[in-house]
């Protein structure tokens, strides 16, 4: 893909449906979110999260026609929407990382977006790989998505599709783990054996970035067939059966997604 | 539960509308942030504070003359958002720059350094910040990584809007917010769990014949579960556990305050601050001033806390400057 033949314009649309695809999912997926934050949090995560994504997309038409500010725009809604500790995790790192998009959706500034996004997540959070957190899914695919793109010269939908993959198997490795920051961790040894909520709001949130980039970026890239968004695994990962995700997971990889059991 | 609350979806909107018409404050359009009515100072640093509501007077209590200049109200015993605390940050900044007084909690510590890039990123304020961590009870606490800042943080107020109204700058603010907090320590106890308002019931289970030691602000549980025991008893056990981590030697001139939890009556703070100041003249330490009241509350919850902040010469000037707020007047 050369992104010069995109423009800013559509490249905001694109944005935009992301956020809108984003919000719709996240609504979906509200009971499931609840279910998981209630079995080692304070269960309000769904109803956070959808009030959130609902902002969001009300302020979508009052965004410029640039993706950075689509993307500040938002993050500045989640900040104000989501509240407690997920609010200035999701909105303040999309606003600060919206700093790198300034020249558009490139494949250098969409590897500069993501490193930056991460970094604001764990130093706000103060938490690292393997802390039980949303550091855990999005750590596998910015790392992914960096080395798709710099080392195998990989086109930007096909480096998202590793990424989406990556993210997933982060998320399953959630499960096993126990909690060291957040709310989660003072449940000691009894947080392990679920799957960490913000974890899997962030895989949701990168499913449907991949699913909007697809319907953009089809065509010009054979989209390999791992990287489809399939309904039936969507449902499963974010299922809050250990088994079910790990058994899933195990037909596309082999990483210790299975570590749970 | 009788409570004297209309709605508690409504009780943090209804607060602050009556707080409003108390006193000198102005709310912020859209928000629940509540500033001096005629913030900003021109030519001062700004000073706020915010958090969860249910511990009044703090913080919107300490606003006025040598204090602050603003407080966020989040819900009960929730942070304000990222987005109000910027918008209060841009709303009392005098050209100075802003000094924002955080305690720590999480939730609040993200909060505002979400929004402390925000007013950088949108009206390039300048903006610095105190994390208060003054409750020696606990290490890691349901809410906190490190120790939770308590009642400690009125005194943090008081001496970073002493040197705000003076003209120190932000950095001068700084260093004496950071020595305000490195010497001050803090614990509490519960009689009583407290209610809020959307649950209407305990947060936690107390009985008749227990106290709860080392509780924080929010309901929290405590480190200790113990059989009743006296004022005394109680006065000793939590000086004592102060007294040991502040470390400090004889002579040593402090500040002492017992503050109530809201729901204990003034007389049984009183009760408490006679057995705090036989213990600390035991101690050997010089007791500059003392404070008895309701500073910072969790809601109506029966129990206490006891501070005792180390002094030196700027931390005394900075304490005895003159203030003027509803929960805090110290007069010349």
């Amino acid at each position: 893909m050369t992104d010069d033949s995109i423009d800013l314009e559509t490249q905001a649309d694109a944005v935009r449906e992301a956020v809108r695809a984003a919000d719709d999912r996240i609504a979906d997926k509200k009971a499931s979110l609840t279910e998981l934050d209630s079995a080692i949090g304070d269960a309000d995560h769904g109803a956070n999260m959808t009030r959130g994504f609902g902002k969001a997309t009300e302020q979508l038409e009052e965004t410029d026609d640039h993706p950075a500010d689509v993307v500040k725009t938002t993050g500045v809604a989640l900040v104000s929407a989501v509240g407690g500790a997920s609010g200035p995790l999701y909105g303040g790192s999309l606003m600060k990382a919206s700093q790198e998009l300034e020249d558009g959706l490139t494949p250098e500034t969409t590897v500069a977006f993501a490193e930056r996004y991460l970094e604001t997540v764990e130093s706000r959070g103060k938490a690292s790989l393997g802390d039980k957190t949303m550091v855990d899914a999005l750590t596998p695919a910015v790392h992914t998505y960096k080395k798709s793109i710099e080392v195998d010269g990989c086109a930007p939908l096909e480096a998202l599709g590793k990424a989406v993959d990556a993210a997933r198997r982060g998320v399953e490795f959630t499960t096993p783990l126990r909690a060291k920051k957040g709310r989660a961790s003072y449940l000691g040894w009894r947080s392990v054996g679920h799957q960490d909520p913000g974890a899997t709001s962030t895989l949701i949130l990168l499913e449907e970035l991949l699913a909007v980039a697809t319907e953009h970026l089809d065509g010009e890239v054979d989209v390999d067939a791992e990287a489809e968004v399939d309904p039936e695994e969507l449902e499963t990962s974010v299922a809050d059966d250990p088994e079910a995700t790990g058994e899933d997971v195990s037909t596309s990889d082999d990483l210790p997604a299975d570590g749970g059991d | 539960m009788k409570k004297l609350i209309n709605d508690p979806d409504a009780v943090v909107d209804e607060m602050i509308e009556g707080m409003c018409t108390a006193h000198d404050f102005r709310r912020l359009e859209g928000t629940t942030v509540v500033v001096r009515a005629d913030a900003p100072l021109e030519g001062k640093v700004g000073i706020v504070s915010g958090g969860g509501s249910g511990h009044e007077p703090t913080h919107a209590g300490f606003i006025g003359d040598g204090m602050l200049d603003g407080a966020a109200a989040g819900e009960v015993f929730t942070s304000p958002t990222a987005d109000q605390i910027s918008e209060m940050i841009q709303a009392c900044d005098g050209g100075e720059g802003v000094f924002c007084v955080i305690k720590n909690y999480e939730g609040d510590v993200m909060n505002f350094e979400t929004a402390m890039e925000m007013a950088e990123m949108e009206a390039e304020t300048e903006v610095e910040s105190v994390v208060v961590d003054d409750d020696v009870a606990v290490e890691d606490s349901l809410y906190t990584s490190g120790r939770r800042g308590v009642a400690g943080t009125i005194f943090v107020h008081k001496v970073a809007g002493a040197m705000a109204h003076q003209g120190g700058g932000l950095s001068e603010i700084k260093r004496v917010a950071a020595k305000a907090n490195e010497h001050v320590g803090t614990m509490g106890m519960a009689l009583t769990s407290c209610v809020t308002p959307e649950k209407g019931e305990p947060t936690f289970e107390l009985s008749a014949e227990e106290v709860e030691l080392g509780i924080g602000i929010h309901g929290e549980p405590g480190t200790e579960r113990t059989d009743v025991m006296s004022a005394d008893e109680i006065a000793d056990h939590l000086t004592e556990a102060v007294l040991e981590d502040l470390d400090l030697e004889g002579g040593t001139e402090v500040v002492t305050m017992v503050n109530g939890m809201g729901g204990t009556p003034l007389m049984e703070l009183y009760v408490v601050n006679r057995r705090v100041q036989e213990i600390v003249g035991e101690a050997g330490l010089e007791v500059w001033d003392e404070r008895v009241g309701d500073y910072m509350t969790s809601l109506d919850m029966m129990g206490c806390s006891i501070t005792v902040l180390e002094l030196d010469d700027e931390l005394k000037e900075l304490l005895a400057y003159p203030a003027e707020t509803p929960g805090l007047t110290v007069v010349e």
